[in-house]
């Protein structure tokens, strides 16, 4: 069995690429998809479509009518024929949309099945270590994985630490580190450990795990439908029985005119005035949603999430990580009145070398690249170092007759009290310009003496500006999350252009935020990775757990990004836009439709016995036949040249929902009037043509 | 059309427009409770109402509650005014000892006057005694005015309010509707019109001598033609005015006199039309300010006027253009307006209007639920005489019905909002409330029960050769309009008629009663029901990211939902009537 599980679609997949428009109309999807079409005519399951439902009834109604007419041997059957295999098609290509949508999915589910197959687990029984194929796993259960070995199942890291390849699951081929205890601690099975043995505590029972819920959801088995699915078949349901009310009516009418119509035309009238267009793609443009949050390598539990995502008004975004490149860095020393550059930045590293945090060591590259300070062992030096401690909020280093201390101004002000001094004025008022800029400075002493500041400077990622930016054109508030001061979360706020900050945050305050927001008719969106992130997932309308976190974020939230990235609930809200988008152009194209097709089929149906109603044949339609046949023909051919719109989700740009409005109107609704008079009209040209009617 | 006729129009428009915000803003005082002008003389009326039958003003109503109330209250005076006609022979103010009404007219008028929609299947002053018009017949014309307005107020509570249960109280909507709305401004207008000719008396008919007596010639019961002179004419009398302000004030319609607004008593000038227009939009139109002021968002009030005027205006251009145009069966006649002329289609117009405030009010009228005529709308132009079909088959939401046309177009902006709201990007919201799968569940059933009534009556009558068919007067499609007028007018609650159809037999009589009950109350159920829930939703602040309810555009997409929506349900049904009328018309065929 293939360790590496070719999982293409997931890789490097990037909707806007040629590669993946030529992926929504692959060959052997396409295949597999018309087959699924005509598995799709039964009743039973077309019945959860009430427009298709009723084309279907029209068509088994018109094709027995055609097969008695055919036995009685009657003439001119042509046109009946053709009517009949027409509504037949429009059944066929909505089911044909559907299975297109379904098919990557299945294409998806089937390499992640090869993934899901059986392997040896080595569970941990008092004591004793015992073979057990991996199905036989319980919650709960112990197991035993060594380098090289498959995770049987998904658990929780219990002892050790190890290098785990998570590319069947993720698509990223760099392995990641998975090790008891922390933030690091959710393994997944399928995926396979590269180096070293860990103990996992198994969380899941055999057809509940990660897996089997991430191939159910790409594959659509469980698919539900979202609530604003449910809303709008309601709508065309309506929309469905009004028309059919107008037909069923119009034969009395007719009568009464002594110009009865064929059933045949009547259900031609029917289908194309009902909603088929948005009726046979609806589902499809629901399953590409998803599909194309996957692709983003977003896993959503319910598609009520991702509906949810378009609504967004508050992101709550973390600083660290997501703002701004994960930690401070150094960026200038500024000495004391009377204190050379050099003493500043030596003292700086010295007091930094055996400092491993990420700014301890930033500390260390400043004063190498800017003063040419090379790194001294600490052994060498005799030193003593003095690790940083709650109470004193100082670290530093003690050495042949020097005492350096780092730490916050407040703390190093404390220090230096203890000698009979303080913190000079300006070294006070540098403190206080580095604080207000969105930095953090860090004041360096020496034997009770205050040497100068360290400026540590958080660095906002490239682009996010602009990207605040596209989210207030579109209305979303957001919120950053920080444990910084007030004054630096101020500063850095700014400098990012987020819109509200919550700084010396808690766990709590952010719970308290989202419930406040929540309060207000707002609906956030939030990343966490941490179990103390769960609360606050679960409370949020949007919570996307990163795949890096713990098992309780990930199971409180309702998405879970396998890439880990916290930026990406920017492009989730797009998508969840995108979807809704979708959904109403195509229902507001279908329905202006209707304004052209009566244009073409009630002069048709009606000039044998009025032929002064021809007048409103203002598209000069051949003959009657042609007319009605072209609207059917178009109606049927719209849902076919609409289904890569469905799958791939109409164009989105951010900006103000007025603009947004403007422009759909103008396309799908202005649109959706002129486009089937130049369509029908093309139709008939052609089929008068080749001599159908 | 003329300048002047345009003028008249222009200054119509412009009474609507200014009265409008005014009126609306103390409306919404009205209902929200604060102190108003009128206070010190009608609160102490209106404590006493309460005393009187029990009433507790603080006491709200979920929207279940209201809505069995408004039923309790419009079926018992439903009744009240049923058995008043039933008994008018044995009861006073009956100078012309009228009898009492038969079964069917006096169901179907009890429905009528009582859904607001004054449909009249017989001739009033050979019908109705003057304790039945004024007891029976005219309090009608407030009870369900003002039922029209404590409804819509409810509707626009049920947006404004959050996270609640109720939707006020529907007794304490109905008598302040009554006493600070309808009654002051009934009691101005009545005067007015009194100033203008109108009459106000109990008297019993005058009898005039001709100045020429008649020779008429008919044909007897023995086959033999007979003569007979006339020399008198008895000329109708009555509490005209008191009547003729609430009936054009609450949309109600119902005629004094069987020529209703064409009756030199009941509309004797120029100046006397132009009010009883205006009066007809003055509350709708207030209402689209009242929801803008309650809703805390004006301009969406305005937006909604604005809607509502775009179809107003679409529909008076187009019954002023045709009734303008020149007969096509005429020839080698000059026939554009002039001194001497009017121009176009005069048949069934009184001279004193002329055609464009006959246009105008046959626009007016069935924009809004009213139904009173100043003309002949059968013998209007086939175009002509579409366009109050098709005001009255949008819904009457053009202004429409007090109450009932801002709640109705309210249903619209739910569907608009629900269709195109997910264009934006978001779940559709309308002023921060979600709409959702129950909320366009009976969105969609309100706008189905509407067809549903008139397509399936309509459908019946024309293949019953019986029953239906044998009231026509005309044949061919001008037939199928009359049928599909009457259906329409009833269940839309209009009670315009289109007349030549003779309507007053057992089946119209019952069935155009079925209409117009299911068509009111039916509707007004899910219409309740939707309130109640958005009543308990919460409202989700408006960005830059919400749906807009306030601009042009909105405007635009609204008007086209209605238009889409409400008018191609009817197409087929309207091609085959007014629309081949047309056209056979122009080929030189008449019916």
């Amino acid at each position: 069995m293939s360790t590496q599980v070719a999982f293409e679609p997931l890789i490097g997949s990037d909707t806007h690429s040629g590669k993946s428009r030529r992926s929504i109309m692959n060959a052997p999807i396409a295949r597999r998809a018309a087959i699924d079409a005509l598995r799709k005519l039964n009743p039973i399951a077309m019945m959860r479509n009430p427009v298709m439902f009723v084309v279907e009834v029209g068509s088994v109604l018109t094709t027995v009518l055609l097969i008695s007419d055919l036995a009685r041997r009657l003439p001119n059957t042509s046109f009946d024929l053709q009517i009949t295999l027409w509504l037949w098609f429009t059944v066929l290509f909505a089911n044909f949309a559907e299975a297109m949508a379904e098919g990557r999915g299945k294409a998806q589910a089937d390499a992640l099945r090869q993934a899901k197959s059986e392997t040896i687990a080595y569970r941990i029984r008092f004591g004793v270590v015992e073979e057990v194929p991996s199905s036989r796993l319980r919650a709960e259960d112990l197991v035993r994985v060594s380098a090289g070995q498959m995770i049987p199942g998904d658990g929780e890291v219990v002892a050790g630490v190890a290098s785990v390849d998570e590319s069947a699951i993720t698509g990223e081929s760099a392995p990641v580190i998975r090790e008891a205890g922390g933030d690091r601690s959710a393994v997944t099975g399928g995926t396979r450990v590269l180096s070293d043995e860990i103990t996992v505590r198994i969380t899941s029972n055999p057809g509940e795990t990660f897996l089997d819920r991430m191939i159910a959801l790409v594959e659509g088995a469980e698919r539900q439908k979202t609530p604003n699915e449910i809303a709008l078949n309601i709508l065309l349901a309506g929309l469905t029985i009004i028309f059919l009310l107008a037909v069923v009516t119009l034969q009395p009418f007719a009568l009464y005119s002594r110009a009865p119509q064929s059933i045949f035309v009547l259900v031609s009238l029917l289908v194309c005035l009902i909603p088929t267009t948005i009726g046979g793609l609806l589902s499809a443009i629901g399953i590409a949603g998803m599909d194309r949050l996957v692709q983003h390598n977003v896993l959503a539990t319910s598609g009520r999430a991702v509906e949810a995502a378009g609504d967004v008004n508050t992101l709550l975004l973390d600083k660290t990580g997501t703002i701004t490149i994960g930690n401070r860095q150094a960026s200038e020393f500024i000495p004391a009145p009377g204190i050379s550059n050099d003493r500043l930045a030596d003292a700086a590293q010295l007091s930094s070398l055996p400092d491993e945090t990420p700014e301890g060591r930033s500390i260390v590259i400043l004063a190498k690249e800017r003063y040419g300070l090379r790194g001294r062992e600490l052994a060498q030096l005799n030193a003593v170092f003095v690790p940083f401690s709650a109470t004193t909020r100082m670290s530093g280093i003690d050495l042949e007759g020097r005492s350096i201390r780092k730490g916050a101004a407040d703390a190093i002000a404390r220090y230096l009290r203890e000698f009979g001094g303080g913190l000079p004025a300006e070294v006070q008022s540098v403190v206080e310009g580095i604080a207000r800029s969105g930095g953090t400075p860090l004041v360096v002493a020496e034997n009770g003496r205050a040497l100068g500041v360290i400026h540590l400077k958080d660095i906002v990622k490239g682009g996010m500006r602009e990207r605040f930016l596209q989210l207030r054109a579109m209305g979303i508030r957001t919120v950053m999350i920080t444990g910084d001061n007030p004054l630096t979360a101020a500063a850095i706020a700014r400098e990012a252009g987020v819109d509200d900050f919550l700084a010396e945050a808690k766990p709590k305050d952010k719970m308290d935020l989202i419930r406040r927001e929540q309060s207000e008719g707002k609906l956030v969106a939030m990343t966490g990775d941490g179990t103390n992130d769960a609360p606050a997932l679960a409370q949020a309308d949007v919570g996307v757990a990163m795949n890096s976190g713990t098992q309780a974020a990930k199971e409180a939230g309702n998405m879970v990004d396998l890439d880990s990235n916290p930026t990406k609930l920017i492009e989730i809200v797009a998508i969840g836009k995108q979807l809704l988008m979708t959904r109403g152009a195509l229902t507001t194209f279908s329905i202006a439709n209707d304004v052209a097709k009566y244009f073409a089929i009630i002069p048709a149906m009606f000039a044998g016995a009025f032929p002064v109603l021809n007048a409103l044949n203002i598209m000069h339609l051949r003959t009657p036949q042609s007319a009605i046949l072209s609207a059917i023909i178009f109606n049927a051919l719209i849902i076919v040249l609409l289904i890569p719109l469905a799958l791939r989700g109409v164009k989105y740009r951010p900006s103000s929902a007025a603009a947004m409005l403007q422009r759909n109107l103008l396309i799908y609704g202005v649109g959706g009037v002129v486009i089937p008079f130049i369509g029908i009209k093309a139709i008939d040209l052609a089929i008068t043509a080749i001599g159908l009617a | 059309m003329t300048v002047n006729g345009w003028l008249q129009i222009a200054v119509f428009f412009a009474l609507v427009l200014l009265t409008t915000k005014p009126l609306g803003k103390y409306m919404a005082r009205v209902f929200e409770g604060r102190r108003t002008l009128l206070d010190p003389i009608l609160v102490p009326v209106e404590r006493l109402l309460y005393r009187m039958t029990g009433v507790q003003r603080e006491d709200e109503m979920r929207w279940t509650e209201y809505g069995g109330a408004m039923l309790l209250f419009s079926l018992a005076t439903m009744l009240l005014t049923y058995v008043i006609e039933r008994a008018q022979h044995i009861l006073p103010w009956n100078p012309q000892h009228l009898a009492g009404v038969t079964p069917a007219l006096a169901w179907n008028t009890a429905v009528s006057f009582t859904t607001n929609t004054n449909w009249q299947s017989y001739v009033p002053e050979q019908t109705m005694s003057y304790l039945t018009q004024m007891l029976g017949l005219a309090t009608h014309n407030f009870w369900s005015a003002a039922t029209g307005i404590a409804l819509a107020v409810a509707f626009i509570r049920g947006i404004a309010r959050r996270e609640m249960k109720t939707l006020g109280n529907f007794w304490v909507d109905l008598t302040r509707a009554t006493l600070w709305v309808l009654l002051p401004i009934s009691i101005v207008l009545a005067l007015v019109l009194v100033s203008q000719g109108v009459i106000q008396n109990l008297r019993p008919y005058a009898t005039a001598q001709i100045l020429q007596p008649q020779t008429q010639t008919t044909t007897g019961p023995d086959g033999k033609p007979a003569t007979a002179t006339i020399s008198t004419q008895t000329i109708a009398q009555g509490p005209a005015a008191s009547q003729e302000a609430i009936k054009m004030l609450g949309t109600n319609g119902g005629g004094f006199f069987n020529a209703n607004s064409a009756h030199p008593f009941e509309n004797p000038t120029p100046f006397s039309n132009l009010l009883e227009m205006f009066a007809i939009f003055l509350i709708p139109a207030g209402l689209t300010a009242t929801l803008g002021e309650m809703t805390g968002s004006p301009r969406h009030g305005w937006a909604v006027f604005a809607a509502m005027a775009l179809l107003w205006f679409a529909g008076v251009f187009t019954c002023y253009w045709a009734e303008s145009q020149p007969s096509p069966l005429v020839h080698g006649v000059e026939q554009r307006a002039s001194l001497n002329q009017a121009g176009g289609n005069m048949e069934g117009k009184e001279v004193r209007f002329g055609i464009a405030n006959s246009a105008l009010f046959a626009t007016v009228t069935t924009d809004a639920s009213c139904g009173a005529v100043n003309s002949a709308h059968d013998s209007f132009t086939p175009l002509g005489g579409m366009v109050p079909m098709v005001n009255i088959l949008l819904g009457e939401i053009v202004f429409g019905g007090v109450g009932a046309g801002l709640y109705g177009m309210l249903i619209f902006v739910i569907i608009s909002v629900f269709i195109a709201g997910l264009m934006v990007g978001r779940t559709p919201e309308y002023l921060g409330k979600k709409i959702e799968a129950y909320d366009v569940q009976l969105a969609m059933l309100y706008l189905l029960i509407f067809p549903l009534i008139i397509l399936c009556l309509s459908a019946i009558s024309v293949l019953s050769p019986g029953f239906g068919l044998s009231a026509l007067t005309n044949q061919g499609p001008h037939g199928l309009s009359e049928i599909f007028y009457a259906y329409t007018s009833a269940t839309g609650n209009n009670g315009s008629a289109f007349a030549g159809l003779s309507a007053n037999t057992r089946w119209y009589n019952i069935t155009l009663g079925i209409a117009m009950f299911f068509g009111r109350f039916l509707m007004i159920v899910p219409m309740l029901a939707v309130a109640g829930n958005l009543v308990t939703k919460r409202r989700a602040p408006a960005s830059v990211g919400t749906f807009p309810v306030t601009t042009p555009l909105f405007t635009a997409l609204l008007t086209s939902v209605i238009l889409i929506v409400g008018a191609l349900t009817f197409v087929p049904a309207l091609s085959l009537g007014p629309v081949l009328e047309h056209l056979m018309m122009h080929a030189g065929q008449v019916f």
